[in-house]
């Protein structure tokens, strides 16, 4: 019980200083919103083209507005020191990392789920598409804010971590992005796209059992230089 | 003659291949004020770090109530109250929201009251609701300081907290040190302004060598 | 008790050092041997293959390269997970000296299956499931590097690079296996001309020659990079100094110059 109120703490806080800052998390969106902008006019405006590659383009650049929101993740309490109080808590540090990421994925990782058939509108992804889109984005994302916090958590006290964190995590993202777009693309062609949503689930559940263990450590790690 | 709490023995750091500190041995016992000074880069915040479990860059033993500090640690941090030069609090939230969360991670029950009374102490009534951002630098870092009366414990590890504080405010902190020690808190700090407090005060200097 | 005592002499940065000089010159003849050996006779004694031509001999570089540079990885975790459990100095070392040698086998790797690619595929690269999968692992290792070295305190590069190294070896089967399933889907029409149970054994007998040479020399390479890792970070200690100082007349410490 304890750690739970401690986890909901957390959570609430969290989401409350996003809330009073605002463009933190919504950075991310427009990113989203202009990178898939861009790719008709770099490769026609023909929507046959388009429709085809729209699986592919909606999932990498949904991945790469993950990859920049991670950075994030634990800067500012990096920044302010809030995050020693983390670590010298008696408490564990297991809930409190899992309480981040999720209030993580609820500022990141779900708008852009809940974004995304705007955007499959304007690249024609078809209509059968949609729901397996925004399911696969939705579960996939909570996956890629785990892999992105351990990335986080390692340059969090580094002073040029952007760059670094997108080249240690990007390699880890790429099972997420081979059964999300493969779900979309099977859901257009009309076949069954639960198997790619359960693998995705399988993913998520080694990530919630796992990742908070080396994302506490590699906090520690940090702060301690 | 009171219980020890801490105890250091043969501590040794350096940084950069600089040593910064060797055959440190001390104790701390309920009651002790101990004040860590010396020049700046001597190695008085590395010793906090060290101290507060943060940094693992040390050889030699650190005991609390007699035993090591990893087999201690959960106990150890329950009894520790550490504040370091860094501002410690959200800028975007409220001190109350600020100090919610810090009680939330200490296992304390939710309540408001303790908190409020906190902020009173550290003179923030009226400020409760505001955004930290909105307050000033000596304000902040009182909100950070505020943590004293809403956290129970028995070892304060202070980095500088007269940092942006006022003339009464310095003599303010000084007070709450002593009544601490006379409670029976034992306090370690580092700062370069001469304490004047009525309790007996150890010294260390760091960086002498 | 004597478990113990041996993985403290072998956490000893100065015995590690004085038993690897020893060692050194075995390893590196042996290789050399094998290596040289192996290709000779892969290039030279081995028939042609009826469908490839000679190009297949490239597999003799190849194979080993990709096949060390996998187990590489897995050792480098190895490594960093004694970093982080028992806090031995010396698996710190090893670890980072695994990386670029790692690294580097990963691009030979791939090189060579660019190189064979070119006759048989007729294009220099094709996303093949094991390409692809080497392609990754040798982005993993730049990330190992990377990190490494954008740390400025040493003992945080080495736990922050354990913790990747490990969070590393937890996806590559994950990945591997992710890529394979993601080919299966999108197979294309390509020649599958090598299927493992099919090579030849006159074949087979250079390459296990080649792999054990490669394997050799990783070891060799690796020791030689520790070694090196060992002095810088030992070079305000005694006997550090003296085998520096000495360095002309003592032939172990040659060996690394």
């Amino acid at each position: 019980m304890a750690l739970v109120s401690l986890a909901l703490a957390v959570l609430r806080r969290d989401l409350l200083a996003a809330a009073r800052r605002g463009s933190e998390w919504s950075n991310p969106l427009v990113f989203f919103v202009m990178v898939c902008a861009l790719f008709p006019l770099g490769i026609g405006p023909e929507p046959q083209r388009l429709a085809e590659l729209a699986p592919g383009i909606l999932w990498v650049v949904a991945l790469l507005a993950s990859l920049l929101a991670s950075d994030t993740v634990f800067r500012s309490d990096y920044d302010d020191a809030t995050l020693e109080q983390m670590l010298l808590s008696h408490q564990a540090l297991y809930p409190q990392v899992i309480a981040k990421t999720l209030a993580h994925w609820l500022l990141s990782g779900l708008p852009l789920s809940l974004l995304s058939p705007l955007l499959g509108v304007l690249l024609h992804l078809p209509a059968a598409g949609m729901l397996a889109l925004m399911a696969s984005l939705a579960l996939g994302s909570a996956v890629l804010s785990f892999i992105g916090a351990i990335g986080a958590a390692l340059t969090v006290g580094l002073r040029k971590g952007g760059l670094l964190l997108s080249l240690i995590i990007l390699p880890l993202y790429i099972p997420v992005l081979i059964f999300g777009s493969s779900a979309v693309k099977t859901a257009v062609d009309g076949g069954p796209f639960l198997p790619q949503l359960a693998m995705l689930g399988v993913f998520f559940l080694i990530a919630l059992a796992l990742a908070p263990l080396a994302i506490a450590g590699a906090l520690r790690i940090s702060v301690d230089q | 003659m009171a219980q020890t709490g801490l105890e250091v023995r043969q501590l040794y750091s350096e940084r950069d291949d600089r040593v910064l500190f060797a055959e440190l041995c001390f104790t701390l016992s309920a009651g002790d004020v101990l004040q860590i000074a010396g020049p700046n880069g001597s190695g008085k915040t590395s010793l906090l770090r060290i101290l507060a479990g943060l940094s693992s860059r040390y050889q030699g033993d650190i005991l609390w109530h007699n035993h090591s500090l990893e087999q201690q640690r959960a106990d150890y941090l329950q009894q520790l109250l550490y504040i370091g030069h860094g501002a410690g609090i959200k800028a975007a939230l409220s001190p109350l929201e600020n100090l919610r969360w810090s009680c939330a991670l200490r296992g304390l029950p939710a309540d408001d009251n303790p908190i409020r009374s906190a902020l009173a102490k550290v003179g923030l009534r009226g400020f409760e609701e505001q955004a930290c951002y909105s307050l000033s630098a000596g304000q902040q870092r009182r909100v950070n300081l505020a943590r004293l009366f809403c956290i129970p414990a028995q070892l304060w590890i202070l980095d500088e907290p007269f940092t942006a504080i006022d003339q009464r405010g310095v003599a303010e902190i000084e007070q709450w040190i002593s009544d601490f020690a006379n409670t029976g808190g034992a306090i370690l700090l580092t700062t370069h302004h001469r304490l004047m407090i009525n309790r007996p005060l150890r010294i260390i200097e760091l960086g002498e060598r | 008790m004597s478990i113990w005592t041996t993985f403290h002499k072998w956490g000893s940065p100065r015995w590690f050092y004085q038993f690897s000089g020893r060692l050194l010159p075995w390893l590196g003849g042996l290789s050399l041997l094998l290596l040289i050996g192996g290709a000779v006779w892969g290039l030279a004694l081995v028939p042609p293959d009826y469908k490839q031509g000679n190009s297949f001999r490239i597999i003799y570089v190849h194979v080993p390269a990709s096949a060390v540079a996998m187990g590489a990885y897995m050792m480098m975790a190895i490594a960093g997970a004694i970093h982080l459990i028992w806090r031995m100095k010396l698996a710190a070392m090893v670890m980072k000296a695994i990386a670029p040698i790692g690294a580097s086998l990963t691009f030979l790797a791939l090189l060579t299956g660019a190189v064979w690619g070119k006759p048989t595929w007729g294009t220099w690269w094709v996303w093949d499931a094991r390409i692809t999968s080497v392609l990754i692992l040798f982005f993993l290792y730049l990330g190992v590097i990377a990190l490494h070295q954008a740390f400025e305190n040493r003992e945080a590069a080495a736990k922050a690079c354990a913790v990747l190294v490990i969070v590393g070896a937890v996806n590559i089967p994950i990945i591997y296996w992710s890529v394979e399933w993601w080919y299966s889907l999108h197979q294309p029409a390509s020649i599958r001309f090598i299927g493992e149970s099919s090579i030849h054994p006159t074949m087979l007998r250079p390459l296990m020659a080649t792999m054990s040479g490669m394997y050799l020399f990783f070891a060799w390479a690796m020791l030689l990079f520790t070694r090196t890792e060992i002095l810088d970070r030992e070079r305000n200690t005694r006997w550090v100094q003296d085998i520096v100082c000495s360095g002309d007349k003592k032939p172990e410490s040659r060996s690394v110059l």
